[in-house]
């Protein structure tokens, strides 16, 4: 007898476990353009540039799980 | 225009969406086999169709107090040549800001079809575009270093200033990651927000449709869903600009890092 049963794809597991990362890594990139222009107002738009560089970089592991997620679901 | 998802309004709704959404039919003849004229099509000429006439128009008699279009047209370029060509990539910029200012503006618009009513997908949500700018992108700036120091580039690229005994691992891994991982992580980046910007927005219309034929318990919970795709039809445009915006960035930044003279 089956008490319980769960029937999909273990990507979607997947991918919850490949978006801490990014998650953690976006979170601390903001976190740093924040306080850097708390300490240095008149330096936030000489950071601005690699706030989006980073935020991207970090970014992009989490858009690969979604992409791999899909090509390797089945 | 006549979309493939009019057919989900009453019983039926393909609930969880898929990737098999992102294949829409043909539009000349409807529904064909023959799928080489598709939404995706039209809204890639349309793109181009509509970049090229307003630039022309817009400057086709330049005035020193500008109106509405020479203004949208001046702005649009002199934020990319100033804060994205000179700020990143420093005086030379100015000669990349043309290359820059149309990539920018092409990314935009294609990706803000994604929540333009009845076009509402992005020609971006297909990876061959992003793979082609980021292709473009990748040869221009293995061009402009080749050009800039001939064949020493390859020694600036691909030697870190090391101790001698860590290069043989070095070496593969700046290869690795400035030649292969930059072009295919501008593609996927691209792909993938736009791919998932327009999942999100199906899983949540579809959803609310799910809901209401669900049950009579569900049902009122499909406005919650609804309303939520307004919602995130307005975080939708943020990332499209910003994507648009992190593209241009990171080009110039290659090129930069290509003009640069040595680590």
């Amino acid at each position: 007898m089956n008490l319980a049963e769960v029937v999909g794809s273990t990507a979607a597991i997947g991918y919850g476990l490949a978006a801490i990362g990014p998650g953690v890594g976006v979170g601390l990139v903001f976190a740093a353009y924040i306080q850097s222009t708390a300490r240095q107002p008149e330096a936030a738009r000489i950071t601005q540039p690699f706030l989006w560089i980073g935020f991207a970089v970090v970014e992009v592991l989490a858009l690969l799980g979604i992409a791999f997620g899909f090509i390797w679901a089945g | 225009m006549v979309t493939g998802q009019t057919t989900v309004l009453a019983a039926d709704v393909p609930f969880p969406p898929s990737v098999e959404d992102f294949y829409l039919p043909s539009i000349v003849p409807w529904g064909g086999d023959g799928v080489w004229f598709t939404k995706i099509t039209l809204l890639l000429w349309l793109s181009v169709a509509i970049l090229i006439i307003f630039f022309l128009v817009a400057y086709r008699n330049p005035k020193l107090v500008p109106d509405k279009k020479q203004w949208l047209a001046e702005s649009v370029y002199g934020f990319v040549r100033n804060n994205i060509a000179i700020d990143m990539i420093g005086k030379e910029g100015v000669r990349f800001a043309p290359y820059l200012a149309s990539l920018f503006s092409f990314i935009f618009v294609m990706n803000l079809w994604g929540i333009i009513p009845f076009a509402q997908i992005s020609p971006n949500s297909h990876i061959a575009f992003p793979a082609m700018l980021a292709v473009i992108s990748w040869v221009l700036f293995i061009y402009v270093g080749f050009q800039r120091h001939g064949i020493g580039y390859l020694k600036i690229a691909l030697v870190p200033p090391a101790p001698w005994f860590i290069l043989p691992i070095l070496v593969p891994i700046e290869f690795f990651s400035n030649f292969i991982v930059r072009p295919f992580s501008l593609a996927v980046r691209l792909f993938a927000n736009m791919f998932a910007g327009h999942m999100l927005l199906l899983v949540f219309t579809l959803g609310g449709f799910a809901m209401i034929n669900a049950n009579a318990l569900l049902a009122p919970i499909s406005v919650l869903s609804w309303l939520m795709t307004i919602a995130l039809t307005f975080l939708d445009f943020a990332i499209i600009a910003l994507q648009a915006y992190v593209f241009t960035v990171l080009t110039a930044s290659y090129i930069q890092g290509s003009l640069a003279e040595g680590h």
